[in-house]
């Protein structure tokens, strides 16, 4: 029991570094008169984090109405029942296609017992909504949806008593559902809107509230469809980069031709060009700004400015060997150098082995490649500024901003209509800040889309990585050591989920030439890759059957089910077809189970290879949308596969060497495996997010299909990006 | 060149002033603002743009709008009739098959162009030809599927034509 909470719980080496850049501060700026003016009478219920509701709480009880005192700042999210029938929620998370905007719905319909298509959702607002630090680490699910069920189920209580207060009826014998309230002993009945009509009244909630029992779900738990499906069938939906103005204009920025570069002079456009168009030189930033995509491009192609390079800058060739000998200065950018997990003794493990080995593994540079570059729309008015982007931290940007042109947080405004996607790329504020920058210059609003070639150079990448991991085990295949490196990739997975009594486990932070950040699954697939091929190379060493060999060392029960649901589905052991091989790969990371098995069909001769058939286990908890929740581990596998076999990032001395999509190959059509997945729903276990990992067990999947198929280890990803070539 | 002033869109004529260098992709989207269309690579590699031309899936993002003055362009916009949608966009909700769905506008036309030409694909046929649109959420074997329903759904092996 104890290795499993030990297990169970995030490991103590090291979380998503790359993700915290920034302490938790919360803002409220509606007082609670602004926000009935906002959207209308009725009844509005918070949910209040931890402290302080302390201060609040005064003899009421645990939940509380309100009178005319402003709102506690520490809010998660909250709801509002209009007197108008509409249910509007609000949470500073945000739609990236991960499906949210459905399954907090959800959340909000099962509780308020209120119908699903009059809820409407308020996102990543940051005037709107309450601050949020992002929406990254699959965290939605496991916090937002719990508080917004929370502040759902409160608002339906309140609802209740204020029946039965009107009835002179006693609040238990009341039924709330389908948004009305019933007496079913005298069959007086009540909408929702009708019981709040003329009514400001505010309930506050302490985010701790019990809440109902998964099993009982009737709206959670549920294939409920997309809720706006219909918007983007149709193309109506407006993305960041869909966002317009009137009297709006288009802006460009000039890039630096490598990364380093300074400017040492610039010369605007000629004036032929320079009719109806705004150029900015403000140090390394030059841009402009003009009425047309035409007009701008033209205007950028006429200016013309000399750079000072870097030399000497490493290379996607060289970069391995360069995160070796470069190790971060202590105390740098995260404080605290190397971070540790030891237990036991190593190297006793290690001499009472009967086999020991050591292997390193790397993973590249890849790019998220987000369908939807960076896009902003900034307009100023007098000292403050709107900016319409997409960012998965809407608050992280409305900081940047802050900060950039020297102004208090609220006269900055940040909205973040639901984007073309991110997966970990878009937590940054860049082309917000270059738009707004613009804006204030034009002295009108400004567009600015990334192009896809600004898209793979100045965003920014996964991080590259080295691991190193060597094992010591017996003839029986137990492991009795195991040491396990990581050079830059990041801590997230690192831990390993097998029982070995001697353990060292070292996340070493180094110096890196390109800008790298968050990204789906972050670190996890990278340590997965390594461990979970590793693994595989240790079965073959004792000649046991892999499958086997992991559930020798596995006591998880979790994660042994969905190993066990996998090979079952997949047919592990059955016969091959000749050139096919079989691999599997798996682990736990951010409350999620997941089990990878893959069939992968190899020509020698071509060197093709081909990810046939893939079945992919996943247990997360108590499922909130299964139909959502395949359609991530389907989407997370399929992206997998690009990292596994295809993806890499090429540079030299401080240039993309390919930053388009002629160049840079992500998963088509044609790549798609027939795949699988077996989801199993654990009501007894709180939901977990299922954004990132699913994505883990992929490529040490391939990788061991590889091997099965062929006798030919790859420890690198990309592990194929050019076929793979004889050895 | 003279400018462009007319273009022919979803059975509407539209008065524009643009460069007949211009792309089309961005004419669509800034002048019309018939955004449906998407910008995400810019250079024929990704489908999003994708919109029919005369019957013909084309990337608009590298489609001057001087060689189009007089032909038919049809874009997602134009799909839905009389408030009913086309069996194709019907069949992705069916399927739930999108994430983020920008490259939801592009699949959908790339697939009313397969559909008209061969009604009744194969899944192999749908992979080979929708192999220009990129999907990164990875939606892909939803979008298969979601081809194929349509396909299925419409009676007597044709779809009608978009525009």
């Amino acid at each position: 029991m104890s290795d499993k909470l030990t297990l169970q719980t995030p490991p103590a080496v090291e979380i998503e570094r790359y993700e915290l850049g920034e302490r938790p501060a919360y803002h409220f700026e509606m007082q609670r008169r602004d926000f009935f003016k906002a959207l209308g009478a009725g009844l509005l219920v918070a949910c209040v984090l931890k402290d302080a509701f302390a201060f609040q709480e005064s003899g009421g009880g645990r939940r509380r109405f309100m009178g005319e005192e402003a709102l506690p700042r520490e809010i998660s999210a909250w709801l509002h029942i209009g007197e108008n029938g509409v249910v509007t929620s609000y949470t500073g998370k945000v739609e990236i296609g991960q499906n949210i905007r459905t399954s907090l719905s959800q959340a909000v319909a099962e509780e308020l017992r209120f119908p699903i298509e009059r809820i409407e959702m308020v996102m990543g607002d940051t005037k709107l909504t309450p601050f949020d630090m992002g929406t990254f680490g699959s965290r939605t699910t496991p916090t937002m949806n719990l508080q917004l069920r929370r502040v759902a189920s409160a608002a339906r209580d309140a609802l209740v008593e204020m029946a039965a207060k009107q009835w002179n009826a006693s609040a238990q014998q009341l039924v709330a559902a389908d948004g009305r309230i019933t007496d079913p002993a005298t069959k007086r009945t009540v909408e929702y809107a009708e019981l709040v009509r003329g009514q400001q009244l505010t309930a506050l909630i302490p985010a701790e509230d019990p809440l109902e029992p998964a099993t009982e779900w009737k709206v959670e738990g549920q294939p409920i469809a997309k809720v706006n499906g219909r918007d983007y069938v149709t193309g109506k939906h407006k993305y960041p980069a869909d966002q317009k103005l009137p009297g709006m204009l288009i802006g460009k920025v000039l890039r630096p031709p490598s990364f380093g570069a300074t400017l040492v002079s610039v010369n605007a456009p000629d004036a032929a060009v320079m009719s109806e168009v705004t150029f900015v030189h403000d140090g390394d930033f030059v841009g402009v700004a003009a009425p047309s995509e035409e007009a701008a491009t033209r205007a950028l192609k006429g200016i013309r400015a000399e750079w000072k390079e870097q030399t000497g800058q490493p290379s996607s060739k060289t970069i391995y060997e360069y995160l070796k000998n470069n190790p971060a200065p202590t105390g740098g950018e995260f404080g605290e150098h190397t971070s540790k997990y030891e237990v036991g003794s190593v190297e006793s493990g290690m001499s009472s082995s009967d086999h020991r080995l050591q292997q390193t593994y790397t993973v590249a540079y890849i790019a998220h490649t987000p369908l939807e570059p960076r896009a902003a729309l900034a307009q100023w008015s007098s000292d403050s500024v709107t900016v319409w982007t997409g960012t998965q931290r809407p608050f992280g940007v409305r900081s940047q901003l802050a900060q950039t042109f020297h102004l208090p947080e609220e006269k900055v405004r940040v909205l973040m209509p639901d984007m073309g996607s991110g997966y970990g790329g878009k937590h940054t504020g860049e082309c917000a800040i270059e738009a707004a920058r613009l804006a204030r210059a034009a002295n009108r609003p400004v567009k600015l889309l990334w192009t896809r070639e600004e898209e793979f150079t100045w965003a920014y990448f996964r991080p590259v990585g080295v691991m190193e991991a060597s094992a010591g085990i017996r003839n029986d295949g137990t492991i009795t050591a195991w040491e396990f490196h990581n050079y830059n990739s990041g801590g997230s997975g690192i831990r390993t989920m097998y029982e070995v009594p001697n353990q060292r486990i070292v996340f070493h932070p180094t110096e890196y030439p390109l800008r790298q950040g968050s990204y789906r699954a972050l670190a996890a697939t990278a340590n997965h890759f390594a461990r979970e091929s590793f693994m595989d190379e240790l079965a073959h060493e004792v000649k046991m059957d892999p499958l086997e060999f992991r559930m020798k060392n596995l006591k998880d029960e979790r994660l042994r089910s969905v190993f066990e649901a996998a090979a079952k589905r997949f047919g592990w052991g059955q016969t091959k077809q000749p050139g096919h091989g079989f691999g599997m790969g798996g682990g736990f990371e951010k409350g999620g189970n997941v089990a990878t098995f893959a069939e992968v069909a190899v020509d020698r001769a071509s060197g093709e290879v081909r990810v046939a058939r893939v079945v992919c286990a996943f247990e997360c908890g108590a499922i909130v949308n299964p139909d959502g929740l395949r359609n991530q581990i389907e989407g997370g596998n399929i992206m997998g596969i690009g990292g596994a076999l295809f993806e890499a990032i090429e540079f030299a001395n401080g240039k993309i060497l390919n930053p388009h999509l002629a160049q840079y190959r992500v998963p088509r059509f044609k790549d798609v495996p027939q795949i699988e997945t077996v989801l199993l729903d654990r009501r007894d276990i709180p939901s977990a997010g299922a954004g990132e990992s699913p994505l883990m067990g992929m490529a040490p999947a391939i990788g061991n299909a590889i091997f099965d198929a062929t006798g030919i280890r790859l420890r690198a990803m990309p592990m194929v990006p050019d076929g793979l070539k004889a050895n | 060149m003279a400018n462009v002033t007319k273009l022919h869109i979803n059975g509407t004529v539209y008065t524009i002033d643009a460069d007949p260098q211009e792309s089309l992709l961005f004419v669509l989207r800034d002048q019309l603002d018939l955004t449906g269309s998407k910008y995400g690579c810019g250079e024929g590699q990704c489908g999003a743009c994708t919109v029919l031309i005369d019957g013909n899936p084309r990337h608009s993002c590298i489609t001057r709008v001087g060689a189009v003055a007089n032909r038919k362009i049809t874009t997602v916009e134009g799909l839905e009739e009389h408030g009913r949608l086309h069996p194709v966009q019907e069949a992705f909700l069916a399927e739930g098959a999108m994430q983020c769905a920008y490259c939801t506008p592009g699949m959908i036309i790339t697939a009313t162009a397969l559909l008209k030409s061969n009604p009744h694909p194969t899944a192999q046929q749908v992979t080979e030809y929708m192999q220009g649109n990129v999907c990164r959420c990875g939606a892909y074997p939803r979008i298969v599927a979601s081809v194929l329903r349509a396909a299925s759904a419409t009676h007597g092996g044709t779809v009608k034509e978009a525009s």
